[in-house]
């Protein structure tokens, strides 16, 4: 069992490994997120990267801002990358060596599922990770199977008319042994789940809600409220599943409605008409309803 | 040693002694000798490498595109709808120098489904950035994986090695397999260049603008051409150590004083000498030319042999559709513009989806060229069928 509560773990780690000079908007939480993993994960820690937003502002040749090693092939296939740098690595007997794939949720809910669902299969020791914009920010803000239900997006401007896929619980049907959501805006949490995730050998998967300024339509310095939002409301649920049991669910000290959530940005601008909610709102809330009933949060 | 065994584990068994690190593959007919082969060497403990099972062909290249960055000598194999589907990957591979040595045992490609033998499958990735070596026999399939693991880590340029399906893969005739310290010697432990290691971080697959991606693309296109040498070098140093010719740029037969030269490329050379043969003992002067590395096309080697040839006939398992024959147009393009005027290249498109090229097929092909240069035929087509159907 994994010693939760030790002062390393729950350190807040600041070492500039995704040092600052990249090229993401500001406010940006997939940005915030990665130099969160980076800094977690220490120098000993290959980044794999698929193909999106946290690839095109990262790095552009000559000059990434990564200071460990970074590797990126495809948008489709960063999970078999990474299962190939893990192979390499137990063949010519080097390492331990921490495996990070990263990408977007298009990368890692869509396009390349069947390469992670591969990966988590095969039983790589490889950490995955999801930085969840729910949508496909770096093209233009078209629809992924994370956009949530209600939301605007270039591809869905009608507004979404399909609920999230709820990859966390298909990870962990894999049987893989670690499992876990978090937010941009608690760093504790964060770092402590990517580095109780890398203690671990095998396949493991972490889900970050990354708001995207952009696509989302919000101002920059909201990204952490919006986060602390989604918590709040019930929209994202926080949790770890080890060895297939959901534990350490973060619990919501003050409940929220949607509507404070969905008001604050503009991809859900169109549910509200003349400042009254139309009825997506109420299926909304009732996705956050049946979150906070199946995880008791 | 002299063995008797299928062209498919004569391959496995040249393969393991290269020593991969790592091998990626997922199964598809005609290759799944090889992959099985190569399988059982792993788990029964006889190769010391990781063998990564995945779920698609995609994923097998991308599993050997993440080892071979972070170090490892990595092989994988496919055909067909494999090669396919790996192809963004393949593209991938070479742009990133990556010197993974890649089997395809050439097959046709869908639709129709079928899974017999062409060479469309790898013609379809030629202009991808990876050497393509041809094997006209077991033997030499064999031996070019010796040769492709050098020259590629020579050049850091991926190397397909490319034997027709069934036709060689399944085929049964005696392999000279060497011993592993002869392999040790012909073969030096991979030394990688730029790896993914915490040591001395760096990023591999940074993305370049507009600014950088022209030069990229030049340099590798110049390292492909600049690759002719070595895999000639490593053809020459092969038959220096093993006795035998295997390999190289492109192979002649009987083509001195020849008035026609039949150009190929694989397993149909075989069939091509036993004709030439035949045509001399009726006067008839014909040679062969055989094009054993296809990218980087020869083409100064090819004009240096054919410079005096005025009557070429093409014989080619692949077609451009709306165009015409591919192995044609290089040919036609291995010549100065000034001489290309009064030069007959006839373009046979043979064998697609496994039909079989016998040699009374070949000889009306050169009876109809000796007749009449053509611009592009059908070896072998049935009329009945094609009255049906063509509107
Ligand atoms: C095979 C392929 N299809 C499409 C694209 C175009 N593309 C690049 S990034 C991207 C979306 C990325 O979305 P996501 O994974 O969610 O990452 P984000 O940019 O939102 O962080 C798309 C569609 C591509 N690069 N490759
Ligand atoms: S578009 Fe969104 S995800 Fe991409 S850099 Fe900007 S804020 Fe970040
Ligand atoms: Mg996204």
């Amino acid at each position: 069992m994994i010693n939760v509560n030790s002062e390393d773990l729950n350190r807040v780690e600041k070492k500039d490994l995704f040092a600052s000079g990249h090229r993401a908007c500001g406010g940006c939480g997939q940005a915030l997120a990665a130099r969160l993993v980076a800094d977690a994960a220490g120098e000993n820690t290959i980044a794999c990267v698929a193909t999106g937003c946290l690839e095109i502002f990262s790095s552009p040749y000559p000059d990434p801002n990564w200071r460990i090693p970074f590797l990126h092939s495809l948008f489709e296939n960063v999970s078999a990358v990474a299962s190939g740098v893990d192979a390499a690595y137990k063949a010519l007997k080097k390492g331990p060596v921490n495996i990070i794939a990263q990408g977007g949720d298009g990368s890692t809910a869509d396009i390349g599922f069947q390469s992670i669902s591969g990966m988590f299969e095969r039983g790589h020791n490889v950490l995955q990770i999801c930085y969840d914009n729910e949508a496909y920010m770096n093209t233009g803000v078209q629809r992924s199977s994370f956009t949530p239900f209600g939301a605007k997006t270039t591809t869905t401007p009608m507004g979404n008319t399909t609920r999230k896929k709820n990859l966390p619980i298909i990870a962990a049907d894999h049987g893989i042994p670690y499992v876990a959501t978090a937010t941009v805006d608690d760093f504790r949490d964060l770092q402590r789940k990517v580095k109780t995730a890398l203690l671990i050998n095998g396949p493991k998967y972490l889900h970050i809600l990354a708001p995207c300024p952009l696509g989302w339509g919000h101002t920059g310095d909201l990204t952490v409220a919006i986060c602390r939002l989604a918590k709040a409301t019930g929209l994202f649920p926080v949790f770890e599943i080890i060895n297939g049991k959901v534990t350490n669910v973060q619990k919501i000290q003050e409940k929220k409605p949607v509507e404070e959530y969905l008001r604050l940005q503009g991809r859900y601008k169109h549910l509200f008409k003349k400042g009254v909610p139309v009825k997506a709102v109420a299926e909304i809330q009732e996705i956050a309803n049946q979150n906070i009933e199946r995880f008791n949060l | 040693m002299l063995k008797y065994l299928e062209g498919s584990h004569g391959v496995s068994q040249v393969v393991a002694m290269c020593r991969p690190n790592v091998i990626s593959a997922y199964p598809i007919t005609p290759q799944t000798h090889i992959v099985e082969d190569l399988a059982r060497l792993v788990g029964e403990g006889k190769l010391d490498a990781e063998f990564i099972n995945v779920e698609s062909e995609f994923s097998a290249a991308s599993v050997v595109l993440g080892a071979s960055a972070a170090g490892a000598r990595a092989y994988t194999t496919t055909t067909s709808q494999g090669l396919l589907l790996m192809n963004e990957v393949i593209y991938c591979i070479a742009g990133m120098r990556l010197p993974i040595v890649l089997t395809c045992a050439n097959r046709a490609i869908s639709a129709p489904l079928n899974i017999w033998n062409d060479q469309q499958d790898s013609m379809t990735v030629r202009d991808a950035g990876w050497i393509q070596l041809h094997a006209e026999d077991n033997q030499e399939a064999a031996d070019l994986h010796m040769q492709a693991f050098r020259i590629a880590e020579q050049t850091f340029l991926p190397v397909m090695v490319c034997m027709d399906g069934f036709i060689l893969t399944h085929a049964f005739e005696p392999v000279d397999i060497p011993e592993q310290k002869e392999v040790d010697a012909f073969l030096p432990p991979f030394k990688p260049q730029n790896i993914v290691d915490p040591r001395w971080p760096r990023g591999i697959g940074l993305y370049a603008d507009p600014r950088f991606y022209m030069e990229v693309r030049y340099i590798l296109h110049r390292a492909l051409e600049k690759s002719e040498m070595v895999i000639k070098q490593v053809s020459e140093d092969f038959a220096r150590t093993f006795g035998r010719q295997s390999g190289g740029l492109l192979k002649t037969y009987k083509i001195e004083d020849a008035d026609l030269v039949i150009i190929t490329m694989g397993s149909v050379a075989g069939t091509i000498k036993d004709l030439i043969d035949q045509l001399e003992t009726e006067g008839k002067k014909v040679g062969l030319l055989q094009i054993c590395s296809y990218r980087p096309f020869p083409r100064k080697e090819v004009y240096r042999v054919l410079k005096d040839k005025m009557n070429l006939l093409v014989i080619e398992k692949s077609i451009s559709l709306g165009r015409g024959g591919i192995l044609g147009s290089d040919v036609r393009w291995s010549f100065p513009r000034t001489e290309k005027k009064d030069r007959k290249i006839s373009c046979f498109v043979s064998g697609l989806g496994g039909r079989n090229i016998s040699i009374n097929d070949l000889r009306s092909a050169v009876e109809m060229v000796e007749k009449e240069p053509v611009e592009l035929e059908f070896l072998g087509l049935n009329p009945d069928i094609i009255a049906e159907r063509d509107l």
